[in-house]
């Protein structure tokens, strides 16, 4: 794209949303000659400057639009129907913009025909003849006639008839004569005196006093005073080593003058707060008409500065709130008459600096929100009982709205009520480091205040040591630091040998911060089984506390974050970096990573009792692990050798088949199963799938992200009571629960039977042969799960062969119905029969796992030299055949 | 034995390659590429990260990611390297850790051999081509492969 176009791109869009919001003022003031000219300048302008570049259809539609609006100045009167049209001319002019910006300056296809025909039939629209009495223009210079169609060729887009240029001409002389009329003071005065009363953000044009930067020199030049600084530091500290004075008022001219510097750098990062809500105007009365409403936007403290960053993040919370507020806030006229109030509702926005934060303020005079309904709804959810319910504040109730999949809306609309929208709000409102938080009165209204920090180019932070080395805590999550002494008030526990922080009432987890790092090597010293003296940093992330146990507290200091190079952007734990005083690099830490961790509770200090019990698992071969999200706490995994394919789920495509849902999948209907009943449900876009089949059922797996696949050693440290989960593995040091597919097929087909597992001693080593890869895969973390080392191989001969090489297996568990073996290959029952026939093995228990039942086939299994047979499906029969043999044989070895 | 290439004598193909020595092994890295040598202080372990990965560094406000030839290209580390050779790629600033750096060589890409076919695979990934100087033989670094391998030798 060159220059001439991006630059264009950039001020056409600009303009634009400055006409969005004369158009309505337009609409309100339909005589206000001011507003009309700007527009038409400004629709004239995107028009010449299509016709100049070359984009044929936007010049077409500008042309259009410009026509009506020249009626308008010829003084035909506004009325709400041709302001629509030009306000939907002006969105489809926005809509190609964008395409050409992605299309690479490239117009995209496609007709204007529609609209087109639109502007001109309003234009045509014979009109009773109501003089526009203040308008010398109306006298002077007439409609302008269609151009005769007869000799003269049909004009361009972007072209002007002889008349038009002609009248052009004439009105040009009249602006210019303007100023020597009375009428010039007024005009210019107009919009200052506007600005000065009215703090809606500033339409009118005072650009002269600006210049366009390119965002990346402010950042080149925010880095280089950030080096400024840094430098500055070291001199100082230099000076105060040394006596030597003659040079310290040059060096205090310069700290200060460096101080302003960054002060004035940091300035050219901030932008109004007014320039995120400048569109809402547009929705607002967009949503007014399409509901009925009545809505008048009021808009204070616009010109309060934010850094650009953030500006563009909030942008999409606040335009999310304030639809919700038209549209479950405010209540229609009627209702609004009957409760006594004014007929128009107000949404009040209003921003302002707090103690080194922006507040945003969004209210309505609505109806407040239903602390009854938020009631039965949080206890229908189980996000609470009702007695908790009964004890709860208002507040806390609340805060209900803001968890994910909560609305309260008794019926969804095209605006809001899917109940998708404030917990992801609230995301997004953490991510930049703000909070969200809700006043409501019933019959009253309800404002949301957002706090959000100044900028996250410098956010305040602790400056902590673990494992010899500094990190950063961002300040925004710690809530207070904790010194724990031997007679102190709070202590550290130990609940089934993970450590917790008793402090006051609660029970918090605890992560060490060099350990959760991987600083700490495996067989150092466990800092927390005696502990002494210890420094703990509680923080709060989401809706988790826990406890960040580090060996020192050093200072807090407003740190430049630098973000790091991409490869190092995946490390969970670190979200960036930022220099030091004295040049030096430390890592920011991630306070959800850490979250995430505490969560897990995978703090590889709880784990060295389950550790020592692992011995048999090394030299197993690797598992394909899919690491996923489902739920609100830690990783989950299933074994990547089980998963058929996976998919993203379109929320629009889930279809409800006997009350429950299912979707098409390559033209057959799969049952979807949640993998937690805290899994999102989507209600628009895409959200991962994972496709599991076995045989001709198939299901569809529905979580909330795919993280990662990794090979790992699948060692089981504990066994799970969770139906859902075979147990749970330290995968990459964070502990991960291994999904049980079974229950998830069961849970969909209701075959799968569920088993209670007992746990087995971990010495026992099984050789599984199953040709089937999803037995196999199923069957195998199954059997891990219970405490059992398995060997699992695809046909009798490589059994064979295993049981040759190592003789430290204690039981066979094999397919029986072995699918159509190949040329030379052993089935299930020629490989029991081998076994059988070998020295030293006639007391190995063989366990016979069939398809398909059968009384001739037991028979033959028995005949053969099976221990005993279970169904395939029938894993807690497996269990317990496995149970019950090896402790008859080999209890003894263990 | 083949004479070098005069430096500069028409041959329009001649380009010009920063000398570097990694564990006793000469490299050559396309001067283009090479924004700076410097030396490295102050490198920050970055925890969790992959292995070659040295740490990070402050070079003049600048965050510099530090990458550890030595163990990307498996040689041995009696000593601390010394010297670093600055490179930028995607936006980020990088340093490849080198044991020393020699002359600016101007080498005509007719005296070009390929990778010889048993070049260790581990090498094969990172060296696009051989020079046969008078003394020793001078291995071409691919600085764009060198980034592209970091962390991928992980799960081996």
């Amino acid at each position: 794209m060159d220059d001439l176009l991006r630059e264009f791109l950039t001020e056409t869009s600009e303009s634009l949303d400055v006409v969005d919001i004369e158009l309505l003022k337009l609409e309100t003031d339909p005589n206000n000659r001011d507003i009309l000219n700007s527009i038409f300048r400004l629709v004239h302008t995107i028009k010449g400057t299509c016709g100049f570049i070359g984009l044929v259809r936007l010049a077409n539609l500008a042309h259009a639009a410009e026509t009506l609006m020249d009626e308008f100045r010829n003084g035909r009167p506004v009325g709400g129907e041709a302001v629509g049209l030009i306000l939907s001319s002006i969105d489809r002019i926005k809509d190609i913009l964008a395409a050409i910006e992605r299309n690479d300056g490239v117009e995209p296809e496609g007709s204007d025909e529609d609209l087109v025909a639109l502007l001109e039939a309003e234009v045509a629209r014979e009109l009773p003849d109501i003089a526009f009495g203040a308008a010398p223009l109306a006298v002077e210079a007439p409609a302008p006639v269609p151009a005769p169609p007869a000799e003269e060729r049909s004009l361009a887009p972007g072209e002007v008839s002889l008349d038009e240029l002609e009248r052009i001409f004439r009105q040009t002389e009249i602006e210019i004569t303007l100023p020597a009329r009375q009428v010039a003071p007024d005009k210019e005065a107009a919009p200052a005196q506007k600005r000065s009363d009215t703090p809606t953000a500033d339409a009118g044009s005072v650009a002269t006093q600006t210049i366009r930067v390119n965002v990346s020199t402010l950042e080149q030049l925010m880095t280089m005073v950030s080096e400024l600084v840094l430098t500055r530091n070291q001199l100082l500290e230099i000076a105060r080593r040394t006596e030597d004075g003659d040079y310290k008022v040059s060096l205090q001219r310069l700290s200060n003058v460096t101080g302003e510097l960054q002060d004035v750098v940091m300035r050219t990062r901030m932008q109004p707060v007014g320039n995120a809500w400048q569109k809402l105007p547009r929705i607002v009365r967009d949503l007014a008409q399409e509901l009925g409403k009545q809505i008048e936007l009021e808009q204070y403290g616009a010109d309060t500065e934010l850094d650009r960053q953030l500006l563009d993040q909030i942008k999409d919370p606040l335009t999310h709130m304030v639809r919700n507020s038209a549209d479950h806030g405010l209540e229609t006229p009627e209702t609004r008459r009957r409760a006594g109030k004014p007929e128009k509702g107000t949404i009040r926005l209003s921003a302002y600096h707090e103690g080194g934060h922006v507040i945003i303020e969004i209210s309505d005079d609505g109806r407040g929100l239903d602390i009854a309904r938020i009631k039965s709804k949080a206890i229908a959810n189980g996000l609470c009982t009702e007695a908790e319910a009964a004890r709860m504040s208002e507040a806390q109730l609340f805060r209900y709205i803001f968890h994910a999949g909560f609305s309260t809306a008794e019926a969804v609309t095209s605006v809001s009520g899917r109940g998708v929208g404030m917990d992801v709000v609230r995301c997004n409102i953490e991510a930049i480091g703000g909070t969200v938080d809700l006043r409501s009165k019933a019959g009253q209204g309800t404002t949301f205040i957002i706090k959000i920090p100044l900028t996250l180019a410098i956010v305040p932070a602790l400056i902590v040591e673990a494992s010899g080395e500094r990190f950063a805590l961002p300040q925004s999550v710690v809530l207070e630091l904790v010194h724990i002494r031997p007679g102190s008030e709070h202590s550290i526990r130990r609940i089934n040998g993970r450590p917790v922080l008793c402090l006051r009432e609660q029970l918090l987890p605890i992560v060490e911060l060099g350990g959760a790092l991987g600083l700490r090597e495996a067989g150092a010293k466990d800092a927390l089984a005696a502990p002494a003296s210890e420094l703990i940093a509680v923080m709060n992330v989401g809706t988790l506390q826990f406890g960040v146990v580090v060996d020192a507290v050093s200072h807090t200091e407003e740190i430049v974050v630098k973000p790091l190079a991409a490869m190092l952007r995946h490390v969970a734990m670190i979200s960036g970096s930022t220099i030091l005083g004295d040049g030096r690099v430390i890592m920011i830490v991630d306070p959800n990573g850490l979250a995430q961790h505490a969560a897990a509770g995978s703090d590889k200090l709880g784990h060295t009792d389950a550790a020592h019990g692992a011995q048999a698992a090394h030299g197993d071969p690797k598992t394909s692990l899919l690491l996923l999200r489902a739920g609100p706490q830690g990783i989950k995994a299933v074994p990547l050798s089980l998963v058929t394919r996976l998919e993203e789920l379109q929320a629009q495509d889930i279809e409800e088949l006997d009350g429950r849902p299912v979707v098409q999948y390559r033209g057959a209907l799969i049952p979807l199963v949640y993998a937690h009943a805290q899994v999102e449900r989507r209600e628009s876009g895409r959200q991962p799938l994972l496709i599991f089949s076995d045989g001709p059922r198939t299901i569809g797996l529905v979580v909330d992200e795919i993280v990662d696949i990794v090979e790992t050693d699948l060692d089981f440290q504990l066994a799970s009571g969770a139906p859902d989960v075979v147990g749970a593995a330290i995968i990459n040091g964070i502990a991960t629960e291994v999904l049980d597919v079974g229950h998830f097929m069961a849970a969909a087909f209701g075959d799968w039977s569920e088993v209670s597992r007992p746990v087995g001693t971990r010495h026992h080593r099984l050789l599984l042969v199953d040709d089937n890869l999803f037995y196999r895969s199923m069957l195998e973390p199954l059997l891990k799960g219970n405490g059992y080392a398995v060997t699992a191989c695809r046909t009798g001969g490589e059994a064979l062969e295993l049981l040759n090489s190592r003789h430290d297996f204690v039981a066979v568990v094999s397919s029986i119905g072995m699918g159509e073996p190949a040329a030379g290959e052993l089935d299930g029952f020629s490989l029991a029969e081998a076994i059988r026939n070998a020295p030293g093995r006639a007391d190995l228990p063989i366990i016979g796992l069939a398809t398909q039942s059968g009384p001739d086939l037991i028979e033959r299994g028995r005949r053969v030299g099976f221990t005993d047979y279970v169904a395939k499906s029938d894993r807690s029969g497996l269990i317990a055949a496995l149970n019950e043999f090896i402790r008859n044989d080999h209890r003894e070895a263990a | 034995m083949t004479t070098q290439a005069t430096p500069g004598d028409g041959d329009a193909k001649a380009r010009q390659f920063v000398t570097a020595r990694i564990g006793g092994q000469l490299f050559g890295l396309s001067i283009d590429a090479v924004n700076e040598v410097f030396v490295p202080e102050g490198i920050t372990p970055v925890p969790l990260s992959a292995p070659e990965i040295e740490g990070v560094l402050n070079l003049r406000g600048r965050i510099v990611t530090m990458i550890d030839l030595r163990r990307l290209l498996h040689l041995g580390s009696e000593t601390a390297a010394s010297m670093a050779v600055g490179i930028e790629s995607q936006g980020d600033a990088f340093g490849l850790m080198i044991d020393d750096v020699g002359d600016v060589l101007m080498l005509g890409d007719a005296e070009r051999d390929t990778n010889p076919s048993n070049l260790d695979e581990d090498w094969a990934r990172f060296v696009n081509g051989v020079y046969r100087l008078q003394e020793e033989l001078l291995l071409l670094l691919d600085v764009e492969r060198v980034l592209a391998g970091v962390g991928q030798g992980r799960a081996a």
